[in-house]
């Protein structure tokens, strides 16, 4: 008997993976800026599905408050900067604070249980921006924004935008998928299906929970001071806002819950929705909230699990599978 | 056999002294003294509601007690987690399965294997096999455990706390609804455990069953044990016979 982990559609996936990260390394050099823009959305919706996934679809962690991650991270990098810290450098730092603050949450916010996790989660996301308004450099609701970025020209710092979106994103996917294929990452999900057994075979629940809520803070708050480059502006209400949050419950819920693939898909159709039906407004809001209930009466493993389900195929497998040889001899 | 073969080192022992445990104002235990070596298997039986489960849970580590200690190996553990005491070779198999629905039933026993049982991954792979081997589950260890029947899922019990390779096993009650040919075939399994070297406790109703294995047999009633000691002694007690078996000696 031996013990496989990969799958031929697996490799295949990879290589194919690794060819479209280079080509779209090389996008700015021939799309126009607003493909450039737009796709520097899409890797920042991947980041935010991924990292909302890793929490509740592999953790069981059901949140509806990570714009709490979004908003500090962004704010952040406002703040470091204002302290004359490169502003990509500020980026980076900003997430690395806002995954040790993650961490001190972690050791009340786990105790709580399902319901009150997940409101608990956007009471702090509320503390989080009302203590951001006291912040004098931030000016209230009227907001500042990253005005250190205006060092670079216009042409270069829309491709390094471009690219820390693109490393960001590969980056914590890549994270994610080897987090996830460790023991921990096993274990991670057997607490999601039973806590109290999972503790009865030697796994310690806290630790583990920790691991991915630390990770998903800093994943999300990299993604948050992405879209602060991006749009340049910060203003409190729109980073610290529930929408954020309903946006990745949609992406992983229409993709697939606790399914890599499923956070990625989820991601691309949310994005395809938002560029085609964004402009009909009010109608894109009831579009998107239809989807969102038929999904999850129709394919309640979303549209990957659905998939996967079907065909049996796994392009990302995170799992363990025991191959038996016929004894021939 | 691979992983788990006969286990070595001193004699493992757990020790419950005067053990109470309630719950809200209702008591469920009501002063336990109970040990356990790697050197026997121990049948436990009661009418329901006697407090068998809860015995478990708290030997285990899954419910602290409202009074009372427990002794692992000579020191103290009543305030250790129930993750902790199966690294120290205690673990517990529940009555109502606890399968991690969304893994297959490979990565349900590795997660065992890998938490409590091995240091090395080649070695967590071993004792993995091995565990599923020993169950006869080896045919549907890629099957999601939400996809298998109340069969597999008590089989999978015993399966995931043996890949944690423990010197004390407590199992509760993982032979309900067997026919006769499964029945004996778990017997078979327990006693290869016993032959391994890891202490047995074994919760069941089918008595039958029980005193093939079982070397001691206590019988619980409201919290209580009654009796204690050689079954045949046991299943013939004055107070076994009404409290349990409601009047007719089986
Ligand atoms: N978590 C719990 N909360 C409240 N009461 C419980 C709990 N677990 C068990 N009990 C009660 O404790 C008593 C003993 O239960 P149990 O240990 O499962 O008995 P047995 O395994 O001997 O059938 C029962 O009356 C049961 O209702
Ligand atoms: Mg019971």
């Amino acid at each position: 008997m031996t013990i496989h982990r990969w799958t031929w559609q697996s490799k295949l996936t990879f290589t194919l993976a690794a060819a479209l990260i280079l080509i779209l390394a090389l996008v700015p050099a021939f799309a126009s800026d607003s493909v450039n823009e737009r796709l520097t959305v899409l890797f920042i919706y991947v980041i935010l599905a991924a990292m909302w996934n890793a929490m509740a679809g592999y953790g069981g962690l059901v949140s509806i408050g990570n714009q709490l991650f979004f908003g500090l991270g962004a704010y952040m990098t406002i703040r470091l900067a204002d302290a004359g810290i490169n502003p990509f450098a500020a980026m980076v730092l900003g997430a690395v604070i806002v995954a040790g603050l993650s961490w001190v949450l972690s050791l009340f916010m786990l105790h709580l249980r399902a319901g009150e996790f997940a409101i608990g989660m956007w009471v702090l996301a509320s503390i989080a921006h009302l203590c951001v308004n006291l912040d004098p450099l931030i000016q209230g609701e009227t907001g500042t924004s990253l005005i250190s970025l205006n060092a670079y020209a216009i042409a270069d710092r829309r491709m390094m935008i471009f690219w820390a979106a693109l490393i960001g994103m590969v980056g914590l996917l890549a994270l994610l998928f080897a987090v996830l294929r460790t023991p921990s990452g096993l274990a991670m999900q057997a607490i999601r299906d039973n806590e109290e057994a999972a503790d009865s075979i030697g796994v310690n629940p806290m630790r583990t929970k920790r691991l991915f809520f630390v990770l998903a803070g800093f994943g999300t708050a990299v993604a948050g001071a992405l879209w602060l480059a991006q749009v340049s502006a910060f203003q409190p209400k729109t980073y610290f806002s529930v929408q954020w949050t309903a946006y990745m419950i949609f992406m992983v819920l229409v993709g697939g819950l606790g399914r890599f693939e499923g956070a990625i898909l989820g991601a691309l159709i949310f994005f395809a929705a938002e560029t085609w039906f964004a402009a009909t407004g009010v109608w894109y809001l009831i579009g998107l909230g239809a989807a969102a209930l038929l999904f999850s009466l129709l394919l309640p493993k979303g549209l990957w699990g659905w998939i996967a389900t079907r065909t049996g195929v796994s392009l990302m497998p995170l799992g363990y599978r025991v191959h038996m040889e016929t004894p021939s001899k | 056999m691979t992983g788990a073969a006969t286990q070595a080192g001193p004699e493992a022992r757990l020790t419950g002294a005067g053990i109470h445990k309630s719950y809200g104002s209702l008591p469920v235990l009501n002063g336990i003294d109970f040990s356990l070596t790697s050197n026997e298997a121990v049948g436990i039986i009661g009418p329901n509601g006697a407090g068998k489960s809860t015995l478990l849970s708290v030997l285990s580590g899954a419910t602290p007690p409202t009074q009372g200690t427990i002794q692992l190996n000579g020191s103290d553990v009543s305030d250790l987690p129930a993750r902790d005491r199966a690294a120290h070779g205690l673990v517990r198999t529940h009555q109502i399965p606890k399968p991690f629905s969304g893994i297959t039933i490979f990565e349900n026993v590795l997660v065992a294997a890998t938490h409590a049982g091995a240091r090395r991954k080649g070695e967590a792979y071993d004792l993995a096999l091995d565990a599923l081997d020993v169950c006869g589950m080896l045919p549907v260890a890629n099957r999601p455990a939400e996809s298998v029947g109340l069969l597999d899922r008590k089989r999978l019990e015993l399966a995931r706390a043996l890949a944690t390779s423990p010197r004390l096993l407590l199992l509760d009650e993982i032979g309900g609804g067997l026919t006769d040919a499964e029945a004996s075939e778990l017997v078979d399994t327990i006693r290869s455990l016993r032959a391994r070297g890891i202490g047995i406790v074994w919760i069941e109703h089918i008595v039958r069953i029980l005193l093939q294995v079982a070397e001691r047999l206590v019988c619980m009633d409201a919290g209580r044990i009654i009796a204690e000691g050689d079954p045949e002694t046991v299943m013939t007690d004055a107070q076994v016979v009404s409290a349990y078996l409601g009047g007719a000696p089986a």
